[in-house]
């Protein structure tokens, strides 16, 4: 299966937790990784570990919710490692407040990193794509987008606007040699995760039917999936590692 | 080699996405058991299989609508292989015609193909997977299972039903260490789509190619890749889905 294999792939959120884990996964696989997150010291740490794998990474501080950022990454990218083939639009926020005590601010930073940054990821990355005929576009949704989650209105706002920006875009661009997909993750071991309360996260794996959180190699295998070269034929689906706790109708 | 010391039993292998799903998972290191209602074709796959990979498959003829079939079938291929760590429920059928022409037998043909199938199929080898903590169940919808289709009520209610049955197995067996997911392929090249369209296969496969965003049928390749992903370790968080590999159709 030739997988991955001698791709670039760009990663969002890449300096801890899914991002960080995808990016080994797929420098595994024998892709070479742009790795961005807003915390550079976090993004060098996993370039340090996808060098680790034979690969040649580049760190990158990136903040997605600014379009101007994310273009000068993605040149500086292509300048370094080539042309991007697979873009995993990773970076999130998981932030919980009550809905009636939520700011502007709060309502505005989750959707500007979220939304707008997956929508500032695919745009940068997308010309070089089309003009290659070929191309992974993989954004990060959440089983929230379709169950909801208490405190998380903001979030599960967010997450859903991503679900309906990734089968849009897969209909646009489905004769382009390009598929765009997500990924839905259900509740996932990560620092995301771990700084809510342990109180919540025991009560929340009591609902999870395999009664254990995800690991990020969870998601990032999915990903892995999604990008390589067998996936071709898979658009504008949702893919959502959950342990069984959400199974959507399609 | 990612399913390395694994036994997969896979129905309906003797042709289309049985057949590429057979010879992909042995390619990644699975014995392989090519079942299928043709003894022929079953054996045919395995003979492919035998002379190119490293591991071993094994031609196996049953009906799996007939419980005492697949009850023996899953005895001979344990005994070729061992406990089945991996079942590929694929045996299928398809026909294209009005509710008022459809008999009340090729109905019941196509509920017991697909539906009773996957049921005596997937119970024949549960125990062993639960005695194992460790399996995998894959089970064959459709898009015609969430869409619906002109021509194909009977078709489309036994692969709907099929995601239902899904999504219960993979919540009985969650803390099992098995997993039980769906896919639901498009519009592929297989030799069913061309059987079971009938003579009018050109223009039905015409009308759906229209409605497809990607223009192309998917190859049967692209089918075995997501029973790939599902039957390894790497997707052990992934229960209850359905997987769809369509060309953009359904999203």
């Amino acid at each position: 299966m030739a997988g991955v294999a001698g791709r670039v792939a760009l990663i969002t959120g890449a300096g801890s937790g899914i991002g960080r884990t995808t990016a080994q996964v797929l420098a595994k696989g024998g892709a070479d990784i742009v790795v961005t997150d807003i915390n550079l010291a976090g993004a060098e740490e996993t370039a340090q570990a996808v060098t680790e794998c034979g690969r040649k990474a580049l760190a990158l501080q990136v903040d997605v919710s600014d379009l101007h950022a994310v273009e000068t990454a993605t040149t500086q990218a292509h300048r370094e490692l080539g042309a991007i083939d697979i873009l995993f639009s990773n970076a999130g926020i998981g932030t919980q407040v009550a809905f009636t005590d939520m700011t502007e601010e709060d309502w505005e930073h989750m959707f500007d990193v979220h939304l707008n940054g997956t929508y500032h990821c695919f745009r940068a990355v997308l010309p070089e794509m089309k003009t290659a005929g070929w191309g992974r576009l993989i954004s990060t949704s959440s089983m929230g987008a379709f169950t909801g989650g208490i405190r998380l209105t903001h979030y599960c706002a967010a997450k859903a606007g991503i679900a309906g920006l990734t089968v849009a875009m897969a209909s646009e661009l489905a004769r382009t040699g390009i598929t765009v997909n997500a990924v839905a993750p259900g509740v996932i071991d990560t620092p995301m995760v771990r700084k809510s309360p342990e109180r919540w996260v025991k009560k929340m794996t009591k609902t999870i039917p395999m009664r254990k959180l995800g690991q990020p190699e969870d998601i990032a295998h999915a990903v892995a999936y999604l990008a390589s070269e067998e996936a071709g034929f898979m658009t504008g689906q949702i893919l959502s590692p959950n342990g069984g706790s959400y199974m959507k109708w399609c | 080699m990612r399913l390395a010391g694994k036994t997969a039993l896979i129905t309906g292998a003797g042709s289309g996405l049985g057949r590429a799903t057979a010879q992909l998972f042995a390619q990644e290191g699975a014995c392989v058991v090519v079942a299928d209602i043709s003894q022929r074709r079953a054996e045919a796959v395995a003979a492919e299989i035998n002379q190119t990979n490293a591991s071993p498959a094994i031609g196996l003829q049953a009906d799996v609508t007939q419980g005492q079939a697949v009850s023996a079938l899953v005895e001979q291929a344990k005994s070729a292989y061992g406990p089945i760590n991996i079942l590929v429920n694929n045996a299928g059928i398809a026909q294209i015609k009005d509710l008022l022409d459809i008999t009340p037998e090729e109905w019941q043909r196509m509920i017991d193909v697909h539906m009773k199938g996957t049921f005596l199929c997937t119970r024949a080898v549960i125990g062993d997977m639960i005695a194992a903590q460790w399996g995998r169940v894959m089970n064959t919808a459709s898009v015609a299972g969430m869409t619906g289709g002109p021509q194909n009520a009977h078709y489309a209610a036994a692969k709907a039903a099929i995601i239902g049955f899904t999504r219960s197995l993979a919540l009985e067996y969650a803390r099992s260490g098995i997993t039980v997911n769906a896919v639901a392929p498009g519009l592929i090249e297989t030799p069913m789509v061309k059987q079971g369209t009938g003579p009018a296969a050109e223009k039905v496969v015409d009308f759906f190619i229209r409605r497809i965003p990607m223009r192309q049928m998917g190859t049967p390749r692209d089918i075995a890749a997501a029973h790939l992903y599902l039957a390894s370790d790497d997707a052990a968080y992934v229960t209850g889905q359905v997987l769809s590999p369509n060309g953009g159709y359904l999203v």
